[in-house]
């Protein structure tokens, strides 16, 4: 039998009575990372890995959470519950359902390159995937974390000689986590935007290691603030928060960076091509791992993915599912998350429901 | 290649035309004079002929890529560009290959024009794997040939000056022909581009000059007296829907030279005659237009003289052109370009007046009391088959582009025709747009509303005029409103009504509306319009011409 069906509230499990990351509030949800596309409010019981316990407080406040370390299973109306790291963001994993013979894996969002703030991805043999496709189009194929830190401190060094403040936007979680943790904090002070100081919290909490950081009013002097790398989240991208740093250079971190005409529409000097998200080779080799004969591919580009494995011989189809549309209804309220440049797709690489600066205003400290 | 692909990946980085200029200036001082010379080539707007058909650059991105061709349709719509579609497929390459721009372009790039598919094929592979993925897409793109780096011709011209401490203007004089169709730019012609300034111009080719061009003046008349001063410091005329042109004698003979720079002469047999007609060492700047009936017709009268090679005599009685002038910048062999441009006029009036000849004309100067005045003879306009009206500083130099500095002129246009009509079809865009939804058809209703089988018939395509938000917004609103799915379009429920702008209309047997629409854009978004109160294909014959 199918142990996940899609129901107009979320992925449902039939046999265990629950949802995976439901859209709408439900009696038993189990939730695969913190991103407000994924974990939402107003469930009566959330199951989740316990390396994102702190993320989901931080963010949903005092829950009914149920926690379960990775790899440990749980058995729930006889289905056999087990988190396995997903790689994307702290806390993230993949669902392993096992019941009555069959091993399903819904996979939530995945990344498959360790990058050092989470635990990395492991691939889960299963009968059945449920896989996202955020970037699946061959076009996308990231280069390796060591290249991108390399890249992004030699444009701070090169910015902090030239005395110009290096204002980097990024999604508030998981990727100013990751970036922090690439930064050389040689190179000069760095500077968080106060939207992002929560979730730097929660990670340290959980005993990530990352750099020390400053808001921007514990830098004293004009000039070090100059050798300063910012990081800030995109809704501050045009506020004038950023007039304090005066001619400063700026770039945008997102998988989106990829390709060159977002990258012109984010009106930035540079796009690092970093993401929390599988590329293309990275999605077909997590495929491939699994050896599951049954693939559901959801949000992205999902009928690009269904089609290139079904002319490899899996048995493909869609999943239709509403990740990514919180992101999409603060885009019609005016606001800038990633789903704002997401080309192509209808899901943010990231994040859409962190709490965002006022465009324009002073943002909440 | 490599320094070239830096350059390049600079342009990209900035939107500051200053930072540009100065990676330009960089480039130019420290790139050898062969290198150089492509360089210029390329950022001054020059394209080589067809080097690969397309067709065989996508196979080859295909093949090299292993991707079936759906799939690389699938990523070309995402990417919007052919040349970043293949460098972001190819699996990473050597990136070894120090082979100058220069040897790129002559030994390798242009040798390709003409192979036979095979040899071209093993050919392309050999060359693009020694590159990394930014100088493959650069490579790409000069093979492409779509080489756009927000980099206009006149900020090119600026660097080159700066770089060789030559006045622009000189420049812009010398760059002339040097991105021409079939040109060769090589170490000594670029040596020439930069020669110092009391090296004398050569004119015997039959070059004409950079063409100046007019500023738009959207702005409320009120305002105009303040702006401008009395209608008394301008020379006014009509604003003509033609092609404007420059026609040079020189050397017993005539060029006539469109302002893309490109030679038209073979086109207007009427022109090259009027041409042989004028006195040696002229150059007349003025508006090709099709003269019948006493009056100027319609722009798609013009366009039927286009696009054809031989002008047979039937076309020729049909839609016979002349010459609107409205300048004189060479005469009696002398560049006149310095001098007022009522000094200029005078002089042009007398060689009208020395020379009839029935493809000549003169384009009339307007009088007017006051700016108020001018605007209610501005109203006629569109009665008389033009645009608007021009105004030029009397005491103004001819630039050159847009150059601003010594003396403007502006174009002062009448409203565009409007119509409310209905998104049906959306296609994504390219360049800065790719992946988003941007390129759009509209349709307006073929019956009133009331009648019960009407339908939406479309009659226009238009990109421009949406803010990056509102483009964001529609965008949304394709992708959840989509219907159906043909390749990289998408039909829309009808529902989302846009005000649409347009210079002109006349009939079209071609068109499934029965009539064409000329620039048309978008001037608005009427979110307070249902589309079931659109306008129909009667609202648009009203506006047909008689």
């Amino acid at each position: 039998m199918d142990l996940v069906v899609p129901r107009p509230e979320g992925l449902y499990c039939p046999p265990g009575d629950f949802y995976i990351d439901p859209w709408r509030p439900v009696a038993r949800a189990v939730i695969t990372h913190g991103h407000g596309d994924h974990a939402r409010p107003g469930h009566r019981h959330y199951l989740a890995a316990a390396a994102g316990a702190g993320i989901l407080r931080a963010r949903l406040g005092d829950i009914p959470l149920e926690t379960l370390p990775y790899g440990r299973s749980l058995r729930h109306r006889g289905v056999d519950i087990s988190f396995h790291p997903a790689g994307h963001v702290l806390g993230s994993a993949q669902v392993r359902l096992a019941y009555g013979g069959e091993v399903w894996v819904a996979s939530g969002d995945y990344k498959l390159e360790a990058d050092g703030t989470c635990a990395p991805f492991e691939p889960v043999r299963c009968d059945a995937f449920i896989t996202e496709s955020t970037f699946g189009l061959p076009i996308y194929r990231w280069p390796p974390q060591a290249e991108l830190a390399a890249q992004i401190n030699a444009w701070w060094a090169a910015n902090a000689a030239a005395g110009r403040t290096s204002v980097l936007f990024c999604y508030a979680f998981g990727k100013a986590q990751r970036i922090l943790h690439m930064l050389d904090a040689a190179i000069g002070p760095i500077v968080v935007h106060g939207a992002l100081e929560a979730l730097n919290a929660a990670y340290r909490d959980a005993g990530v290691a990352l750099p020390a950081t400053l808001r921007v009013n514990d830098v004293g002097e004009a000039a070090a603030l100059r050798q300063a790398m910012v990081l800030a989240s995109p809704s501050a991208q045009g506020s004038p928060w950023l007039r304090r740093f005066g001619d400063y250079a700026d770039a945008f971190a997102s998988g989106w960076m990829r390709i060159r005409g977002t990258r012109r529409r984010r009106g930035v000097d540079r796009g690092f091509v970093l993401s929390d998200h599988a590329d293309w080779p990275g999605l077909l080799a997590a495929i491939a791992a699994t050896g599951a004969g049954r693939v559901f591919v959801t949000h992205g580009s999902v009928p690009v993915l269904v089609r290139w494995l079904a002319e490899q011989g899996l048995q493909a189809q869609a999943f239709d599912t509403e990740y990514g549309e919180g992101a999409q209804a603060e885009e019609a309220a005016g606001s800038e998350t990633e789903e704002g440049v997401a080309p192509q797709v209808d899901v943010a690489d990231a994040e859409p429901a962190t709490p965002p600066a006022k465009p324009g205003g002073e943002p909440a400290q | 290649m490599k320094a070239f692909a830096a350059l390049y990946a600079a342009l990209d980085a900035t939107t500051s035309s200053n930072a540009k200029l100065a990676a330009m200036v960089e480039y130019f001082r420290a790139a050898p004079p062969a290198d150089a010379a492509w360089a210029a080539y390329f950022l001054a707007g020059g394209k080589p002929r067809q080097l690969v058909p397309v067709r065989q650059l996508r196979e080859f991105a295909m093949r090299a890529a292993g991707v079936p061709e759906w799939l690389f349709e699938e990523s070309y719509q995402a990417v919007g560009d052919l040349a970043e579609t293949l460098a972001l497929l190819l699996p990473e390459g050597a990136g070894g290959d120090d082979a100058s721009l220069a040897e790129w372009m002559e030994e390798r790039l242009l040798p390709l024009r003409g192979l036979p598919a095979a040899s071209l094929q093993s050919r392309l592979a050999e060359l693009l794997a020694g590159l990394g993925t930014l100088e493959r897409f650069v490579c790409a793109k000069l093979i492409t040939g779509s080489f756009r780096v927000g980099v206009s011709r006149l900020l090119a011209t600026r660097a080159l000056a700066e770089a060789g401490g030559v006045d622009t203007k000189r420049v812009a004089q010398r760059l002339i022909g040097y991105t021409g169709i079939g040109a060769r730019p090589d170490a000594a012609s670029y040596t020439a581009l930069l020669a110092p300034p009391e090296a004398p111009l050569e004119r015997e080719d039959g070059l004409p000059y950079p063409f100046f061009l007019a500023h738009s003046l959207q702005a409320p008349v009120a305002g105009f007296a303040a702006r401008l001063g009395p209608p008394a410091h301008w020379l006014v005329e009509w604003k003509w829907d033609g092609i404007r042109a420059q026609l040079v004698r020189r050397g017993g003979r005539s060029w006539l030279w469109s302002r893309g720079e490109d030679l038209v002469t073979e086109r207007f047999p009427e022109l090259a005659a009027l041409g042989a007609e004028l006195p040696e060492g002229t150059v007349v700047d003025g508006e090709i237009l099709v003269w019948k009936d006493d009056r100027v017709q319609p722009f798609a009268a013009l366009q039927t003289r286009l696009g054809r090679k031989t002008v047979g005599p039937r076309l020729l009685a049909a839609a016979p052109v002349v010459l609107c002038a409205y300048d004189v910048l060479e005469w009696e062999g002398e560049d006149l370009r310095r001098r007022p441009l009522a000094e200029r006029r005078a002089l042009l009036e007398r060689l009208v007046a020395h020379h009839p000849h029935r493809a000549l004309r003169l384009s009339p100067l307007l009088q007017g009391e006051n700016w108020e005045a001018l605007a209610r003879q501005r109203e006629s306009a569109r009665a008389l088959g033009v645009e608007g009206m021009m105004l030029k500083a009397r005491d103004s130099a001819y630039g050159v582009g847009r150059s601003k500095d010594e003396g403007v002129w502006w174009k002062w246009k009448i409203d565009p025709y409007s119509v409310d009509a209905v998104l049906i079809y959306a296609q994504r865009g390219h360049g800065r747009r790719a992946s988003l939804y941007t390129d759009y058809t509209f349709a307006v209703w073929d019956a009133p509303e009331g009648e019960p089988q009407r339908r939406l018939v479309p009659f226009a395509k238009a990109y421009s005029g949406l803010s990056d938000a509102e483009i964001r917004e529609v965008d949304a609103i394709v992708r959840r409103s989509t219907q159906e799915k043909f390749g990289p379009v998408r039909s829309v429920v009808p529902e989302q009504v846009f005000e649409l702008g347009f210079e002109g209309i006349a009939r079209s047997a071609r068109h499934k509306s029965g009539v064409a629409v000329r620039f048309p854009r978008i001037l608005r978004w009427r979110r307070d319009k249902p589309a079931a109160e659109a306008d129909t294909l009667q609202t648009l014959a009203a506006l047909l011409p008689e």
